[in-house]
């Protein structure tokens, strides 16, 4: 083995000898970077370089080699097993120009916008018909449902929640109740928090939270699990077994969606009250006395009003998880961001058809 | 600097409580190339992890350069680990980046060669395994042959003084994987790498091998260690049957 120390560099041949510049040393990664910015600084153009004083070259050192040559360098008596090294960059071969993606004009992207959108928009169609379709089919036929599957969805979605749901159901409730407390406590009329804390947890804040929750926990679960299949490529190998993704993956996360969310809500609503009536309680007002007042003030429409809300909350996650995961790109980093919009979008379906449901209840009288 | 040498001693290694090879004991001299072989499912992944300390042996000893490896810790195994140039079975190519950018990564973070310089480098490794063309492609765009040539290129851009491949030529045509056989022995005689591959080619094993270390499932270990004539002639009926390209008894019925 060759003991030199880690050294190369480039030196100026005296005149009138066989080159202009000789080369020497061991080129090696550690050692090349500043003798290759030396050469660029020094030789230009066609030169005649001495090598036989090369006395090691390594790949980087191959590619030190390979730009002179390049530039028009000359390099001879380069060692034989150097110069087959060298041989096999193929010096002579051009580079395929590099191609950089530059911008393209305003109009283009605005154009190329609007064609994702439409194709996203006819993904959405596409991929809801697929859904009615199969739920449908699946009232015929229930054996076609993997119930082992959608149990097994249910337990994720549903039981492994509990505990987060009623952790934030509890705080919000304590928070409502202490903060209204509070002020109606000037008027005597602490009472009155049973009304606010039942009304406003069964209508609304009851489904929504549960919902928000289950977007950052399920729908983004779901979006991830089926991104990495198609991304393994499982998804495919389900299809050529004739399996229908739809059918096989997003129908059980459907239908546990569907179920598990307005179970879940129940649970909040629970929880909350419960931690309403223990603010309550602080307050001077007796466990009773408040779970009377909660029920002379929401009726069974409010809950069931709210049960609905939550049942098309839990569907639209699971689906917005389902179908960002099945339109995943390819890479690890598609699965990424599937989940990421998988949330995103959740959250803003969330917001419309929350606003929706209030305009519609309103219309009802509920 | 790190001498290029390899030697494992009384080598215990699974997962968890499972033992999948034991009492592994052999030593790789600096320059030379030497193959891993053996039935699939075997270990030969397992033992290269171990070798490139992704993985705590059960017992036993691994030097490099004399070095111990499994006590090492801090500056030298940092030091040993930056020696090391490893293609896995899967490629692992990062999959955000374009296969020039997954190529430059390493020269940009641990060699002080200017842009330029890098951009040169790494075209040239990817030249050499004919990916030249497509260096702006992402990794989920290329075939699994192609993924695994990205890997080597990566493997290999920082000159590593050992070379480990897992697998390099799995899943490439004759041709390919004989210029890849050609590199392989360019790499070892020109440079001085010392290179551990895995491989289940026989054209492979008789092309490049100085060496090959031949694993066994049931006898959890190594059965024979020998240049690839040595062990095309070896009287182990599980030698023989691998290159006789025999399938076992079970398989056959008999
Ligand atoms: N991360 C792991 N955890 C547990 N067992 C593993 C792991 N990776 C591999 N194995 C097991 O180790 C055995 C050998 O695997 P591997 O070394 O990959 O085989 P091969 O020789 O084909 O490369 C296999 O039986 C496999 O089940
Ligand atoms: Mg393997």
């Amino acid at each position: 083995m060759d003991t030199t120390p880690p050294f190369a560099s480039l030196d100026a041949c005296p005149p009138g000898s066989d080159a202009d510049f000789a080369l020497s040393g061991r080129l090696e990664l550690s050692t090349v970077s500043a003798l290759w910015q030396e050469t660029r600084q020094r030789i230009a153009g066609p030169t005649r370089i001495d090598a036989s004083k090369v006395s090691a070259c390594d790949g980087a050192g191959a590619a030190l080699l390979f730009d002179l040559h390049r530039q028009g360098a000359r390099i001879a008596g380069l060692r034989p097993e150097f110069q087959r090294l060298l041989d096999s960059l193929e010096p002579d071969k051009p580079f395929a120009p590099g191609k950089l993606a530059h911008r393209k004009p305003l109009l283009i992207r605005a154009g190329q916008f609007l064609h994702d959108w439409l194709l996203e928009l006819r993904q959405q169609i596409t991929f809801t018909g697929a859904i009615a379709a199969d739920l449908a089919d699946l009232v015929r036929h229930p054996r076609n449902l993997r119930w082992q599957d959608f149990l097994r969805q249910c337990e994720l979605t549903g039981a492994n929640a509990l505990p987060i749901i009623s952790l934030i159901a509890f705080l919000i409730g304590v928070i409502l109740a202490f903060q209204s407390a509070l002020p109606l406590r000037q008027f005597g009329a602490e009472i009155f928090v049973a009304n606010l804390l039942g009304l406003s947890l069964v209508r609304e804040m009851g489904p929504l939270i549960t919902a928000i929750l289950l977007a950052g926990r399920t729908g983004a679960a779901f979006a991830a699990e089926i991104g990495t299949m198609k991304v393994n490529e499982e998804v495919n190998a389900l299809t050529t077994f004739g399996f229908d993704p739809v059918r096989f993956l997003v129908l059980p996360r459907l239908l546990a969606g569907l179920l598990m969310a307005p179970l879940l809500t129940a649970c909040a609503e629970i929880v909350g009250l419960v931690a309403g009536a223990l603010v309550l309680e602080g307050f001077g007002i007796p466990f009773n006395t408040f779970f009377h007042q909660v029920a002379s003030s929401t009726n069974l429409a409010d809950f069931v009003g709210g049960m609905v809300k939550a049942a098309v909350f839990g569907l639209e996650i699971a689906a917005i998880g389902c179908l960002r995961g099945l339109a995943t790109g390819a890479g690890a980093s598609a699965v990424g961001s599937s989940t990421t919009r998988a949330v995103v979008q959740t959250l803003v379906i969330l917001v419309v058809t929350d606003g929706l449901f209030a305009m519609l209840y309103y219309y009802l009288k509920i | 600097m790190i001498a290029p040498t390899i030697r494992v001693e009384n080598l215990r290694c699974g997962y968890g409580k499972r033992v999948l090879l034991d009492d592994i004991n052999f030593s790789i001299e600096a320059g030379e190339v030497v193959t891993i072989l053996g039935g699939s499912g075997c270990g030969k992944s397992t033992l290269l992890k171990h070798l490139i300390g992704l993985y705590k042996p059960m017992s036993g000893r691994i030097e490099i350069g004399g070095d111990d490896f499994v006590g090492a810790s801090g500056a030298l195994r940092e030091r040993i680990l930056r020696r090391f140039g490893v293609m896995y079975q899967s490629g692992a190519l990062f999959g955000s980046m374009t296969v020039l950018e997954n190529v430059r990564l390493p020269l940009e973070s641990f060699s002080d060669l200017d842009e330029k310089s890098i951009d040169l480098v790494a075209r040239l490794k990817l030249r050499q395994v004919g990916l030249e063309d497509f260096a702006a492609f992402l990794p989920s765009e290329l075939s699994g042959g192609m993924q695994k040539r990205a890997a080597i290129a990566r493997a290999m851009v920082l000159d590593p003084a050992i070379l480990f491949l897992d697998e390099p030529s799995a899943g490439l045509d004759p041709v390919t994987s004989a210029g890849l056989d050609a590199l392989i022995r360019r790499l070892a005689e020109i440079q001085g790498m010392t290179i551990v591959v895995v491989t289940h080619e026989l054209a492979s094993i008789a092309a490049i091998a100085d060496r090959a270390i031949m694993l066994d499932r049931d006898a959890q270990g190594i059965i024979a260690v020998g240049t690839p004539a040595e062990l095309a002639e070896h009287t182990d009926p599980r030698v023989r049957r691998f290159f006789l390209r025999e399938p076992e008894n079970h398989l056959t019925g008999s």
